[in-house]
């Protein structure tokens, strides 16, 4: 067992007891990228010389008996939409793939300040569009389990690096489901938290009102600690909310006897549900209620309207977000005999097909005359799926289902049908939708060996009670245990 | 049929700057003229994950221009995106505010050509300014300049209750004066912390009906809104009657011409899509914030003028000069406090020597070197015969210059008048002792020779010899 195969709180506890150095765990995970990486390609661009000072800046610290915390000196990887100072930032798109971000976010200030070096930045879905990393500019991701399948996405890269152990942990970001379903299909724990707990500062921003920023890692205690660093309130961001996070990990052993955990009826309902995926989430939820926890059956009424309301007002967000891609500042620009022919070409070379069909159907849905029927509608029915779970959370803690319909499927098997590639993300947009926190934990593997993902919703500002019903699971089980059979090739 | 048989309707909307020292949504500094992208960020640069954060000082703003305007503030407002392309906006959008604005249902009194009129005002938000394009004279490139952007700025929509050009001027004059006095704008329409666009349509008089309305932009001075809108309804009234139909369109005008051309029409209008902006949580007043603002609040420009007339007697014209400049007229009350002659005198000497002198020199009251005990205490010495009017200017151009006492500059020129009856009595004796003819001519009835023999017992005196105390000693020795 190499250090690769450490949980970061473990490597953190032998960085601080000086049994290994942060430079040695550094390079064991660049050794693995170099070994991995060219089949995996989760990378898009690996920093080694600023990872190695970095370590060996958290070396210095812990022989002066300065440590940062828990994880200085545990390297992590970062979606490629966090804005990292002198690394490029491309989110997976032709359109920034010349930029250099000149400010950290926030996000990545709080990494720093905890220790963690940064080992690079990671492949997704272009401008965290799509559900398989497919959508990159660059090149997909595969899935560590199975090389010929899709991690996921958006944030595939970051799941892979995590489930091909080249990092301990990484930030992901969840629009509609972009942490949690490839932590589903990769083996791996990513979590969303509450919107406004994790300040969207410096993060290439698809969606503003469904964004969230995430831990994606190996095991629960990861994301708990992970999390912990990040959920800081930030005034720079106007919907960070000014609320305190409490110890995640204080109470993650406490088990989830007595606790009410809500079953949806509508979510086992949906079509397209993989029957190896629904007996691994039976098998779970039998598993939690012979842990002490009792199941309640709820109804989530309005669930078969979220993919439409989804797919309304994360377009209509991002056709806007986007318009500041145009050329003129930064980033890609083709010139053009005058200023509209400079606009057409920058944003036709620089966008990728999926990244098109959202902005027309975003800027269709806000169009005059449009306006109402459309983006209007789809904010009153993101009211009543809030509602929904505002009742349900009126009588269970938690609420459980499968976070992806599928184990993960052939790359290119969906990349022609957009309507099933959004199918993938039905059970996580309606937590977007409702601002919850909600989490994706390894439940299972299919005959085929791929990972089956179990999703814990919570109620909101509630990360620790869902941390903790994870944890309640995962201590009984060794799914996360598991490692991809990539380690022996 | 003649533009006189048509009534014109119109309403402004007016862009006005905040002039908070920092913008609206980041720390950057609004000074004006600075070196160009000297004073941007990556948030007024639109950077990716930028995230604009308000600057509560430019609530507090707005708040005082609606509660001046007697809007009603609505204790929640929500901040939506405007959409559209172009080089000096760098998020591809402006922040703005669309269908819940921050203030609404206010007026504004004017005089109208048929005396005082309220114009209703729909509503004020909030907004921030775009950057400027430069263009290369050489027909190079064209450069971006980001100091503006993210300048707060107030957006006052007027209802169409304007019905001429001078009431357009008059009402954005009184507008300006407003947002002067609440000291939250410099009213530079030329520096552009000031703009205006105005909303023309004309109908036959007698009409309830309004016309198409055409939106004129780039309206720079005060002097070009009447052209413009002048100029507009000419050709509106001349299209209808030629059998024309006005069409809804932009026009832009051009002063040097004095004409308005067509921008763009309907059909080419933006679909702006506006929606809420996602980064921004609605705009929420907490409770008592605008009952502060408003215990705050200056004396306003209307109000001023109507106490200025009526608690101190001036004419309008002298209120209306005086009120124009919040600082002048403070200077004013300050003096009169102490002065407490007729105020009429003061106020010639405001409208005469003072803002004569302050038109050559120093141009604002706030840099004036002399106290307003001192200018009260030159008028005394008027009023009480030590100086003459005459010597009194010359006594004010050097307090004007200097800062000194008047009645130490007074004395150092020579210039007071002597009060000493002995001194009087004496003068006058050689002056009739000297005149003998004279004085043989006014006993015999010549009554206009009184007046030589003043002007030359003053003369004798070197014009220190106090009028009164002159006139009397003349008549008591000329036995009269």
């Amino acid at each position: 067992m190499g250090p690769t195969d450490l949980s970061m709180l473990e490597l953190g506890r032998k960085l601080g007891s000086g049994e290994l150095s942060s430079v040695e765990a550094v390079r064991a995970c660049l050794a693995r990228v170099d070994r991995l990486d060219g089949r995996v390609k989760a990378f898009l661009r690996v920093d080694r010389e600023g990872a190695l000072a970095q370590a060996e800046a958290a070396d210095r610290r812990r022989t002066k008996g300065k440590r940062a915390g828990p994880l200085d000196g545990v390297p992590v990887g970062l979606k490629d939409l966090f804005l990292t100072e002198g690394l490029p930032t491309t989110a997976g798109s032709r359109s920034l793939e010349s930029f250099v971000a000149p400010y950290d976010g926030t996000a990545v200030k709080l990494l720093r300040a905890a220790g963690t070096p940064i080992l690079g930045k990671l492949n997704m879905d272009e401008f965290a569009m799509g559900s398989s990393t497919e959508n990159s500019a660059f090149f997909p991701t595969r899935n560590p389990w199975n090389l010929e399948t899709s991690p996921g996405g958006s944030s595939g890269g970051s799941a892979a690096a995590v489930a091909a152990r080249m990092v301990f942990g990484a930030l992901g970001t969840d629009t509609g489901g972009s942490i949690r379903q490839p932590a589903a299909l990769t083996g791996t724990v990513g979590l969303k938290p509450t919107y406004g707990r994790v300040s969207r500062f410096g993060v290439v921003a698809f969606a503003s009102s469904l964004d969230q920023v995430g831990p994606m890692t190996r095991d629960v205690p990861d994301c708990a600690a992970l999390l912990q660093t990040i959920a800081v309130y930030d005034p720079a961001d106007s919907t960070s909310a000014p609320v305190k996070a409490p110890d995640y990990l204080a109470e993650i052993e406490g088990g989830v006897k007595g606790m009410k955990l809500g079953l949806p009826r509508e979510y086992l309902e949906l079509p397209g549900m993989d029957p190896e995926v629904r007996a691994a989430v039976e098998a779970a939820t039998r598993a939690l209620e012979k842990m002490g926890a009792q199941l309640v059956p709820v109804s989530l009424p309005h669930t078969k309207y979220a993919l439409a309301t989804y797919y309304l007002i994360a377009p209509a967000e991002a056709s806007s977000n986007l318009a500041r891609y145009d050329g003129v500042r930064y980033g890609l620009r083709v010139e053009g005999k005058n200023l509209l022919a400079m606009y057409g070409r920058t944003r036709d070379q620089g966008f990728g097909l999926e990244v098109k069909r959202r902005i027309m159907l975003g800027t269709y849905a806000l169009s005059a005359g449009y306006y109402d029927a459309y983006y209007l509608k789809a904010q009153k029915v993101r009211t009543l799926i809030k509602q929904d779970f505002v009742d349900a959370f009126r009588t269970v803690d938690a609420v459980i289902s499968p976070t992806s319909p599928t184990a993960a499927f052939r790359i290119g098997e969906k990349v022609s049908d957009p309507l099933a590639m959004y199918l993938n993300d039905v059970f996580t947009l309606p937590c977007n939708l409702a601002g919850l926190p909600g989490l994706s934990l390894p439940c299972g593997l299919t005959r085929g060996n791929l990972p089956i993902g179990l999703q814990i919703l919570g109620k909101p500002w509630d990360e620790a009670r869902v941390l903790r019903i994870a944890r309640a699971f995962e201590r009984e089980h060794d799914f996360h245990r598991r490692s991809p059979p990539l380690g022996a090739a | 049929m003649s533009v006189a048989d048509f009534q014109p309707v119109i309403g402004l909307e007016v862009h006005a700057q905040l002039l908070t020292r920092s913008k609206i949504f980041c720390g950057c500094s609004t000074e004006f003229g600075a070196r160009p992208n000297a004073h941007t960020c990556a948030v007024c640069l639109g950077m990716p994950g930028a995230l604009p954060v308000l600057n509560e000082k430019v609530v507090e703003y707005a708040v005082r221009v609606g509660r001046a305007l007697e809007c009603r503030i609505n204790p929640v407002s929500i901040w939506a995106r405007k959409n559209y392309f172009y080089p000096d906006l760098p998020k591809g959008y402006q922040i703005s505010q669309y269908d819940q604005p921050l203030c609404e249902h206010g007026g504004l009194e004017i005089d109208g050509e048929d005396g005082p009129r309220r114009i209703r005002i729909l509503r004020i938000h909030l907004e921030e300014d775009a950057g400027k394009n430069v263009h290369d004279p050489g027909g190079g490139d064209s450069l971006v300049d980001l100091n503006r952007s993210g300048v707060p700025l107030v957006e006052i929509v007027s209802e169409p209750d304007l019905r001429s050009s001078s009431e357009a001027a008059e009402y954005l004059k009184a507008l300006r004066d407003v947002l002067v006095y609440l000291g939250v704008n410099d009213g530079n329409l030329e520096e552009g912390s000031f703009r205006c666009d105005a909303n023309v349509s004309v109908m036959r008089k007698g009409s309830t009906q309004y016309g198409t309305r055409v939106e004129l932009k780039n309206i720079n001075s005060f002097r070009f809104v009447q052209k413009a809108i002048d100029y507009e309804i000419g050709r509106q009234v001349e299209l209808i009657e030629s059998g024309g139909k006005v069409t809804l369109e932009t026009r832009l005008f051009d002063p040097v011409r004095g004409e308005t051309r067509s921008m763009r029409s309907k059909e080419e209008a933006h679909d702006y899509r506006y929606f809420p902006e996602p980064d921004l949580p609605p705009l929420r007043i907490p409770a008592g914030f605008v009952e502060r603002i408003e215990r705050e609040l200056p004396e306003l420009p209307r109000a001023k003028l109507h106490r200025f007339t009526a608690s101190y007697g001036l004419p309008a014209y002298d209120a209306k000069i005086l009120v124009g400049d919040r600082p002048l007229a403070d200077l004013f009350e300050q003096v009169q406090a102490v002065y407490r002659g007729p105020a009429k005198k003061l106020s010639n000497w405001f409208l005469g020597e003072l803002l004569r002198l302050m038109k050559e020199e120093v141009r604002e009251v706030g840099a004036l070197r002399f106290s307003p005990a001192q200018f009260a205490a030159l008028l005394q010495m008027v009023d009480s015969g030590e100086l003459s009017n005459n010597a009194a200017k010359d006594v004010f151009a050097e307090m004007f210059r200097t800062g000194r006492d008047p009645r130490e500059i007074a004395q150092e020129k020579g210039l007071l008048q002597t009060q000493d009856t002995g001194a009087v009595g004496a003068a006058v004796d050689a002056v009739l002792a000297a005149n003998p003819g004279e004085v043989e001519k006014y006993r015999a009835g010549k009554k206009q020779v009184f007046g030589f023999l003043v002007g030359q017992v003053m003369k004798a005196m070197k014009g220190k010899g106090n009028p009164a105390l002159v006139n009397a000693a003349l008549k008591t020795k000329l036995g009269d």
